[in-house]
């Protein structure tokens, strides 16, 4: 597998004095699952148009599979776009709209009929070919958009939030569907979210965009265990953040006065120096313990539960404790809005799971 | 309520009274068996519609107008959907001066624009007849094309032109697969209704046409004689129904596939 199919080097794109992307540089292998993950006006959606040749950077190169595709327009890429609202052409049935992108490909007719309805088939659409869009639900027309550009058998399928429209079960189900296609075609899919669980979900890789710059890009895995600045480690699911100074190195790990709490010594994941005044120790409300009892943590805390919110499969409990000043977040499967009666628990944390972060 | 609804209704009513009525006379006054517009009516014939028929010099002129009108129509709905897929599509400076020039036409006094186009057509040597007739026209018909066309682009889902680019289409092959069949109504409504009001259009047609009279300058010039009264009106009559059939048609073609079925008309200009 080529770990270089689609290099992004240096680009930028300015719109006036807006920076959409802001000297971005990385490469995607082929075959991959890559989703740009940000919050909307991240510069995302920018990225994927100027893969697609909907818009020309201001500065940088793009290379696909090797050869400069910089200034090709839209229709000489080897790419393909599912659109975010479909855009499923309302003046022709479905499949019309799949044949559509075949006719410059000098296809016999019945390389055509073959390729359509393989697609059709890949997609689960077999008997919609008469229908037209407004005869479609939202799952169906997005599988027809999926089959329009899957169909030109492109080298990257680029989709811009393609399941931001359909309500949550269908999403989740698409979501797996996605995925088992894409690994079942082979093709490298460039996905743009907003959606952090979705990304995680989904990608072999996330690119986490925060004002047209990439904040990080890794594995979804370690992307929730590791995150390398406190955007990130916030945009991806949910945490506590603690205040904190470093003090003197020990090999790997750095002693860390957390405010409020005392002297600790943690993992220096991300190499920071002694001294710093400006760090913060995130913990995940998930690998936090609430109990009715103390524990041999490395960090016990006595606190009163001030709110809670029953999800069914978790309950997450916010939790007042006169050691910390602010509220602290802490999920947990095994107890729920019932098991304490009068409010009062134990919170438990390892030092394990803090992850410090640089503060920026 | 009750009352208030009633008011309004008798309002309605009297407003269309007033704008249809005179308008009426016409076809009736058609086909009555005498040559004067007066009660009581005599008699019912066709007379006047063959008398009408007969006259050859009708017949060119009805030629001259189709001529201008087919010219005027096709070469102003064209100017026009470039300049509304501009301004519904793109944000550029001076946006707004350029669609108040195209606009302006629109509100002039038409007796101005046509001494100006007689005075430079003259100026430049030219001989008067249907040419700058059309001229005129199709400066006349342009703002009017500009609004039908551009309330049909106006929201229309240009990712629709963009997924079609995507889809190995250059920018023509774009127009003429996604945008033109999309825009086909609007064009069509366009076309009609640019042709009705060059059809009908009688100032600059007086000013410029020379001796190449058009349909409107025809009537006028037969209405000078009392005795030819009859065969004009029923000329009157087969225009206002013409001209409002195109009208209705122009209007529902216009609204096709806009709002709730917006999706579901198919125009197949293409296999």
């Amino acid at each position: 597998m080529n770990d270089s199919f689609i290099q992004i080097n240096g680009i930028s794109k300015h719109f006036g004095n807006v920076k959409a992307v802001d000297d971005v540089s990385f490469q995607i292998k082929e075959g991959e699952f890559f989703s740009l993950l940000g919050p909307s006006g991240c510069g995302k959606t920018t990225l994927l148009r100027l893969l697609a040749g909907f818009e020309y950077p201001t500065s940088g190169n793009l290379l696909l599979d090797g050869s400069d595709i910089t200034a090709l327009p839209p229709d000489k890429r080897p790419t393909n776009m599912v659109f975010q609202n479909y855009a499923i052409f309302p003046h022709i049935n479905v499949e019309k709209n799949v044949q559509f992108g075949l006719r410059k490909l000098g296809l016999t007719n019945d390389e055509i009929t073959k390729r359509v309805k393989d697609v059709l088939s890949l997609v689960k659409l077999e008997g919609y070919e008469e229908r037209y869009s407004s005869q479609l639900s939202g799952g169906q027309r997005q599988r027809v958009a999926l089959a329009r550009a899957l169909v030109r058998q492109p080298k990257v399928l680029l989709l811009d939030e393609p399941l931001g429209a359909l309500d949550k079960k269908l999403r989740d189900e698409m979501q797996l569907e996605l995925r088992t296609l894409q690994k079942e075609i082979g093709i490298t899919f460039v996905f743009v979210t907003h959606d952090q669980q979705e990304a995680i979900s989904m990608s072999d890789r996330v690119a986490v965009m925060s004002e047209g710059k990439i904040q990080q890009m890794s594995s979804p895995n370690e992307l929730y265990k590791n995150p390398q600045n406190i955007f990130v480690s916030d945009f991806i699911g949910e945490t506590n953040f603690l205040k904190a100074k470093t003090n003197s190195k020990d090999g790997e790990y750095i002693n860390v006065n957390i405010e409020d709490l005392g002297s600790f010594k943690i993992k220096n994941n991300l190499n920071i120096s002694e001294n710093a005044s400006d760090v913060i120790c995130s913990v995940r409300p998930e690998t936090m313990m609430i109990d009715r009892e103390k524990s041999d943590w490395d960090i016990c805390l006595e606190g009163k539960i001030k709110q809670t919110s029953y999800l069914g499969e978790m309950t997450k409990f916010y939790v007042e404790t006169k050691e910390i000043e602010k509220i602290i977040t802490v999920s947990s499967q095994y107890f729920d809005n019932q098991s304490f009666q009068d409010g009062k628990c134990f919170i438990s944390i390892n030092l394990n799971d803090i992850s410090l972060l640089n503060k920026k | 309520m009750e009352q208030k609804n009633n008011t309004l209704l008798i309002y309605t009513l009297l407003y269309f009274a007033f704008l249809y009525i005179p308008v009426l006379f016409l076809p009736i006054f058609s086909f009555n068996d005498a040559n004067y517009m007066s009660f009581p009516l005599s008699g019912f014939t066709t007379e006047h519609y063959e008398e009408m028929w007969a006259k050859t010099n009708l017949h060119k002129a009805l030629w001259a107008s189709i001529k201008v009108g087919v010219v005027a129509s096709v070469v102003s709905t064209t100017i026009a959907l470039f300049a509304a897929k501009a301004f519904a599509r793109y944000k550029f400076r001076g946006q707004n001066i350029s669609y108040g020039a195209i606009m302006i036409p629109f509100l002039i006094p038409e007796i101005i624009l046509a001494v100006a186009i007689l005075v430079i057509w003259l100026s430049l040597g030219f001989k008067l007849g249907l040419v700058p007739v059309t001229l005129g026209h199709i400066l006349f018909c342009t703002p009017f094309a500009m609004l039908i066309l551009i309330a049909r682009i106006e929201g229309f889902d240009f990712s629709l032109e963009e997924a079609s680019r995507d889809l190995g289409e250059n920018a023509w092959g774009t127009f003429y697969r996604v945008s033109l069949p999309l825009y086909l109504p609007g064009i069509i409504a366009s076309l009609l209704l640019s042709f009705i009001i060059s059809f009908d259009e009688f100032v600059l047609a007086f000013f410029l046409t020379g001796s190449d009279a058009t349909l409107p300058m025809y009537m006028w010039a037969q209405m000078r004689f009392i005795q030819k009264l009859p065969h004009v009106l029923a000329l009157g009559a087969v225009i206002i129904v013409f001209t409002t059939f195109i009208v209705l048609l122009a209007f529902w073609l216009r609204n096709l596939g806009q709002g709730k079925e917006k999706a579901e008309f198919g125009i197949k200009i293409h296999e």
